[in-house]
């Protein structure tokens, strides 16, 4: 399982621990605000080659029935994923605003 | 389709939702490093991009145990890290260090090197981006030779950086380390591979990976690959493994690519003049005659 | 328990032993060196079960032994002057991440000029960083203060590490006869170390993280309360080796002939023993003296020094060391701690022994005369007026 974004993601002077240790893997904000372009799978093209998931920075890309799907939340939209996809299954498009 | 490099390491992510800049090199070798070693690894990452990008209270991005060490003490923290639980009885883990091209070949080579000489069981990744990319671009000892940076600027006088890079590779080879190898993110599966046989040797292991920065080195975040891939077509940057006293060259391009080209690409080297990359070109090929003279193929 | 002859710095490298740290970075510095040595030769011969590492700078020692705090490992190193400076960044980092460490610093000169023998410049420029800071009259308090150390560091309140500091060859390389505890007592006296703060293979953690603006004062806030409660947690930590040891001590400082002085030495370390003899001799002549060792700089000893000096006619801060272009710290330390219980006495300050150079008997007395009849506020012995007023 991926990190998550978790509910709780602010902490009093009680909450904020005693040093500085604290919950590995513990996400409070996302990335997706980054983007300004974003990688979009052509399902129909995809092969689950796996490549684009070798290769994301990030690890957003999970394969799931064979084929690439992204965690928009977190994906940075830095195209590697596109570039790395020989068979052109990822193209990236304009950030809806 | 099956990726066998795929299916060798971890499907779990342990370095993720961090703040590194859209397509940096150094966290996709972050990351490919820990999906190799599993939530067993302990990370010791100095203060530089990794940490400062991973390590906000409360978004906390690593997965497996990790610390934020002092800028010169990677090496140092990892022995401690490694000593302590072993002490404490601990057998089945893997203390791994990230640092950065000046965290580990200017203010950490000296821990590195004392960790090398104890032979501490540890593996000591530096992931070279080139230069001190978390302040802003400044020239570090692995800034390869007319480079510019906020500290190395291109002028009419000097263009850019005037000294080549350390040869970390060879000066970690030279304590007669149990392994050390080199590596690019362009070349990911050689790299997994590399911290896969360095995770089975026991000893001090070192992992020098070029892991470009396409803000620093002024190319498109998704270009990062790519000129991971190019910097050793064209021959200056190699593939290569020190193991029982000897080296080894993994990867021999059949012809190298053209340097002009790899340089003119990124906005460090732009303003280099046809002399200046003639010089480059030939110090890449008095590199070659050494490495073919000297490491096994 | 068994009786020895030993240095200062065999004696804690025997507190120590009894304490079984589990990890040691030793790097050598004068005059700390034989700790490590000693030390060494215990895990040689097997009366000490412990990872020694032979780091290759002070740097590295404290980083090492901060990396073994973090793996729930109880840490030693040892160091001293420049190497104390060297090391400074990793002082901060281990008290910000609470790792309750425990080294000793010989306390030595700083450069420049070079020297190495013993003031107290290094550890005191460094009460900032953080650290619990104890400063030991004997080799027998060197001892059991090594001993004690641990249970006050790792004390779930504290949470801080410690540096316990010795009089650079003073004490360090000074021989007297000095009781061991046995094994047995010693690990009656002192639990394994048990923590949260620290790397955690079915809870994984990720440690010594950024915080900003928000929170990273808070980080801080509690990590001043917590060398805040060292002080009652030394209390009750000397009760009970008392009741072990039989050995008793007085806390963040010790008097000597206070109840009724008119005129006091403030002092810390080794130079306390002449100041007693001292007092005893004035107090022959009619003249009330009286001595207070601060055994702790941190947590500072307020209320105590405030209690004693209030009602005193005037008091002298004794110490080897100067914040050039102001005072001695101990002196501006004991003086807040005056001015925040509303008293209002005369207070002097004098600096001597930096760089090893002696104080005298006759120093000492002359130190009760001049605050007597007033004098500079700050003087340094043999020389003179410091020139920062009446």
């Amino acid at each position: 399982m991926r990190p998550y974004v978790r509910e709780k993601t602010g902490f009093t002077f009680e909450e904020v621990p005693e040093n500085t240790c604290f919950e590995a893997g513990y996400l409070t904000t996302v990335n997706s605000g980054w983007r300004s372009i974003r990688p979009v799978i052509n399902a129909a093209k995809c092969v689950g080659c796996e490549q684009c998931y070798l290769y994301c920075p990030d690890g957003v890309i999970a394969i799931q029935g064979g084929k690439a799907v992204i965690d928009y939340d977190f994906c940075k939209g830095c195209g590697i994923c596109a570039k790395i996809c020989k068979i052109g299954a990822i193209e990236m498009e304009a950030e809806r605003k | 389709m099956a990726n066998k490099v795929a299916d060798s390491i971890s499907r779990e992510e342990y370095f993720y939702g961090h703040k590194a800049c859209a397509g940096c090199g150094g966290s996709l070798a972050v990351r490919a490093a820990l999906k190799v070693l599993g939530q067993n690894a302990v990370s010791v990452l100095p203060a530089g991009c990794m940490s400062a990008v991973g390590f906000n209270f409360p978004q906390l991005c690593f997965s497996n145990n990790s610390i934020i060490s002092t800028f010169a003490g990677t090496a140092s923290m990892l022995t401690g890290v490694e000593a302590g639980l072993r002490a404490r009885g601990y057998k089945d883990f893997t203390a791994v260090g990230f640092a950065g091209d000046g965290g580990t070949a200017d203010i950490g080579i000296q821990a590195l090197s004392g960790a090398i000489d104890r032979n501490d069981n540890i593996i000591y990744i530096c992931y070279d981006n080139e230069a001190y990319m978390n302040t802003g671009i400044q020239k570090s000892g692995l800034t390869p030779f007319g480079a510019k940076t906020t500290t190395t600027p291109a002028g009419a006088n000097i263009h850019g950086n005037i000294r080549p890079k350390k040869n970390m590779f060879e000066i970690a080879a030279a304590h007669d380390i149990p392994y050390a190898a080199t590596a690019s993110v362009g070349y990911l599966p050689d790299f997994i591979a590399k911290v896969q046989k360095a995770s089975q040797i026991q000893g001090t292991k070192y992992i020098h990976v070029i892991a470009p920065c396409p803000t620093g080195w002024g190319v498109a975040p998704d270009a990062t690959v790519d000129i991971a891939k190019e910097v050793v077509d064209c021959g200056l940057w190699y593939l290569a493994e020190y193991e029982n006293g000897s080296f080894k060259l993994n990867h021999k391009p059949k012809e190298f690519t053209d340097v002009a080209a790899y340089l003119k690409k990124q906005g460090r080297f732009r303003h280099l003049t046809d002399e200046d990359i003639q010089m480059i070109t030939a110090s890449r090929d008095k590199k070659w005659d050494y490495i073919n003279k000297n490491f096994e193929l | 328990m068994s009786r020895k002859f030993l240095s200062g710095n065999e004696a804690f490298a025997e507190g120590i032993r009894l304490a079984r740290p589990q990890v040691i970075s030793a790097y050598p510095i004068t005059p700390q060196t034989i700790v490590v040595e000693r030390l060494s030769e215990m895990v040689e011969d097997g009366s000490l079960s412990a990872e020694y590492v032979h780091v290759e700078s002070e740097h590295s020692a404290l980083s090492c032994a901060i990396g073994a705090s973090a793996a729930g490992a109880r840490a030693f190193t040892a160091t001293s002057s420049q190497g104390l400076l060297y090391m400074a960044e990793c002082l901060y980092y281990a008290a910000g991440g609470r790792f309750p460490i425990v080294m000793m610093n010989a306390d030595r000169s700083t450069a420049l000029p070079w020297n190495i023998y013993g003031d107290q410049r290094d550890s005191l420029s460094q009460l900032d960083s953080g650290w619990i800071q104890s400063y030991a009259e004997n080799a027998q308090e060197a001892l059991d203060l090594a001993l004690m150390s641990y249970r006050i560091a790792e004390d779930s309140r504290v949470q801080t590490p410690y540096m316990a500091n010795l009089d650079g060859f003073v004490l360090t390389h000074t021989y007297e006869t000095v009781d061991i505890p046995t094994h047995e007592q010693a690990d009656s006296f002192l639990p394994p170390y048990e923590t949260d703060n620290r790397i955690d293979f079915d809870n994984p953690k990720n440690m010594a993280f950024s915080a900003g603006p928000d929170t990273n004062y808070i980080f801080k806030y509690k990590a001043h309360k917590g060398l805040l409660a060292a002080a009652e947690v030394i209390t009750e930590t000397e009760k009970e080796f008392a009741d072990i040891f039989g050995r008793h001590y007085t806390g963040l400082t010790e008097n000597y002939r206070t109840d009724d002085a008119d005129y006091i030495i403030v002092t810390l370390g080794s130079i306390a023993g002449l100041c007693r003899e001292t007092a005893d001799k004035l107090r022959g002549q009619g003249i009330k003296a009286g001595v207070v060792r601060i055994r702790y700089m941190r947590p500072f000893p307020n209320e105590e020094i405030a209690a004693v000096l209030k009602n005193v006619k005037a008091y002298a801060v004794l110490e080897k060391d100067i914040s050039f272009g102001n005072e001695g710290t101990v002196f501006t330390n004991v003086n807040s701690a005056l001015k925040k219980a509303g008293a209002d006495v005369r207070g002097y300050n004098f600096i001597g022994g930096l760089g090893g150079r002696n104080i005298s008997a006759a120093d000492i007395e002359k130190i009760y005369t001049d605050i007597a009849n007033g004098t500079d506020a700050v003087n340094f012995i043999g020389i003179g007026g410091g020139n920062n007023g009446k």
